[in-house]
């Protein structure tokens, strides 16, 4: 697993860059991951990170985008405003989350 | 006497109650089975009644056939479960009683949660091919099609036979073809996913058939609605993808009266564990097939292969004993991939889809990830084994656990 160093925080991430410990993870660091692909974060922004960590801790796997919306109480539309484009791996990244399982 | 209540008479439920009938004393054990009505559809036929290969008499029998006596089939809606008081509330006000509940109650698409999708164009330019009524109202429509666009959709994972939307437009490519039509016709195949197909190799393979085909991918697509005016697609990061035809595969949902009581996830599935099946709340409850949370595909494979270890454990646990056998997620598939050749596909939790051989006792190996005419003979001959042999509770030649003798491995691959 490779290591790496964001401002001065050693994590431990996967090949794509998702960070593999829970426990690495701070709301530093995810200001940090959140500038490295574009985004600055907003209270909306937190709210949706917030509830993905929460809900890790209890269910133990990423939330996927209909778990947020439905149980985390934001709109899918919403979602993709505040993490244009791809807001599953964009919020699971910042959130220092393992990338959401592609369903099977 | 003791009672195992079954919720749903699909491949799950009715296997189960043939299994364990055999197993459970009549005079210490009473086994009932619910479902709404007494038609037990091979859901795999769906998949060819578009392109006339099966009729509806085919893939239809009454349920009650393929129970076993001395187990109650009880016909009637479900309202809800209560599972502190282990009780089953029917529609009808009857009340059942269990000591063990299996929940199988599978899986259905559900075209109300898009927008637009059961607007004024549905069933006219807009079909499903997952129900029976859909499937038959396709094939009329197919009948005419010789022009412009059809695109096969996929709302939002998981959907059960998560091969099905591909093999229907690999299917209807070669059936264009055989009418002397596929160069007026756009094919393009539109996916949440971010490849054909979920697992890597399997997503490349597949990948490349669309290319040989000319089908067009467009993935990473979220469906927000559906615009019936203008018939297009319309994707939450605002894509829109017009369609002369579209087939496609609603969100899917487990059944409403988990919602009702309390013990379903966001898609009404059942949260179990996911190598005994039992309910990570209630210690008597079990959710097998489709109705569960299990990251596996929701497929008759998985269903199967759970059913065997489901079985097993079952046993250990009304003596007392602790449960030793491990589901691993076991899925095995033939894709259909027209012009009469089919593919197979066989994984687990941890073993993604890869090429090489599938042992087969009598019948003799069969190619994995690769198209062969004896994996299409393979899938058709299978009808007849699920109506004979599986859902009788029969023993069938595949091992439960996936094994990996005869695949080739990526490291292998590459030193090739």
């Amino acid at each position: 697993m490779p290591v790496t160093t964001i401002e001065g925080h050693q994590i431990h991430v996967d090949d794509e860059g998702f960070m593999t410990e829970y426990d690495e993870w701070s709301e530093d660091l995810s200001k940090v991951l959140a500038a490295q692909i574009g985004i600055d974060l907003s209270d909306e922004h937190w709210q949706a990170i917030r509830f993905l960590r929460s809900d890790f801790a209890e269910q133990g796997e990423t939330a996927t985008l209909r778990r947020v919306s439905v149980q985390g109480g934001i709109p899918t539309k919403r979602l993709f405003q505040l993490f244009p484009k791809k807001p599953a791996k964009k919020m699971a990244y910042i959130a220092g989350l393992p990338k959401p399982q592609g369903c099977v | 006497m003791r009672n195992l209540l079954i919720l749903g008479a699909g491949t799950a439920g009715t296997m189960i109650a043939n299994k364990l009938r055999k197993r459970l004393p009549r005079e210490d054990w009473q086994i009932t089975i619910v479902d709404r009505d007494d038609r037990h559809h091979y859901q795999p036929g769906y998949l060819f009644m578009p392109f006339g290969t099966y009729t509806e008499k085919q893939v239809v029998r009454s349920r009650h056939a393929f129970l076993p006596d001395g187990v109650d089939f009880v016909i009637a809606d479900i309202d809800q479960v209560d599972p502190e008081a282990s009780t089953v509330a029917l529609t009808d006000g009857r009340n059942l009683p269990y000591d063990y509940l299996v929940i199988a109650t599978g899986t259905t698409p559900r075209p109300d949660e898009t927008p637009g999708m059961l607007g004024p164009e549905w069933r006219k330019s807009i079909f499903d091919f997952y129900t029976l009524e859909g499937s038959a109202a396709l094939a009329k429509t197919l009948e005419h099609f010789d022009r412009g666009r059809l695109v096969v959709h996929v709302t939002e994972m998981p959907i059960k036979c998560p091969v099905a939307p591909l093999e229907f437009v690999f299917l209807a490519e070669a059936w264009l073809r055989g009418r002397g039509v596929r160069d007026r016709v756009e094919l393009t195949y539109v996916t949440p996913l971010p490849g054909a197909f979920t697992k890597p190799a399997a997503s490349e393979h597949l990948g490349s058939m669309l290319d040989e085909r000319k089908i067009a991918l467009e993935a990473d697509f979220m469906v927000e609605s559906i615009d019936n005016e203008a018939k297009t697609l319309v994707s939450y990061d605002e894509r829109e993808i017009p369609f002369d035809l579209l087939v496609t595969v609603p969100l899917n949902m487990g059944a409403d009266f988990v919602a009702r009581s309390g013990m379903g996830d966001e898609l009404n599935y059942v949260p179990v564990d996911k190598h005994t099946l039992q309910s990570k709340k209630y210690a008597n409850v079990f959710a097998v097939g489709d109705a569960s949370d299990i990251p596996a595909s929701k497929a008759g494979s998985v269903a199967h292969f759970a059913v065997d270890i489901f079985v097993h454990n079952f046993l250990e646990l009304i003596e007392g004993r602790p449960m030793t056998e491990s589901f691993d997620g076991h899925a095995n598939c033939f894709v259909e991939s027209g012009d009469g050749k089919g593919l197979l596909i066989d994984f687990n939790y941890d073993t993604e889809p890869l090429p090489g051989r599938f042992p087969l006792p009598k019948v003799g190996p069969l190619d994995l990830l690769k198209e062969s005419r004896a994996n299409h003979l393979g899938k058709l001959a299978f009808r007849h084994i699920y109506w004979n042999v599986l859902l009788p509770g029969r023993p069938m030649p595949i091992p439960t656990h996936m094994s990996m003798a005869g695949k080739v491995t990526t490291s292998e691959n590459k030193e090739k």
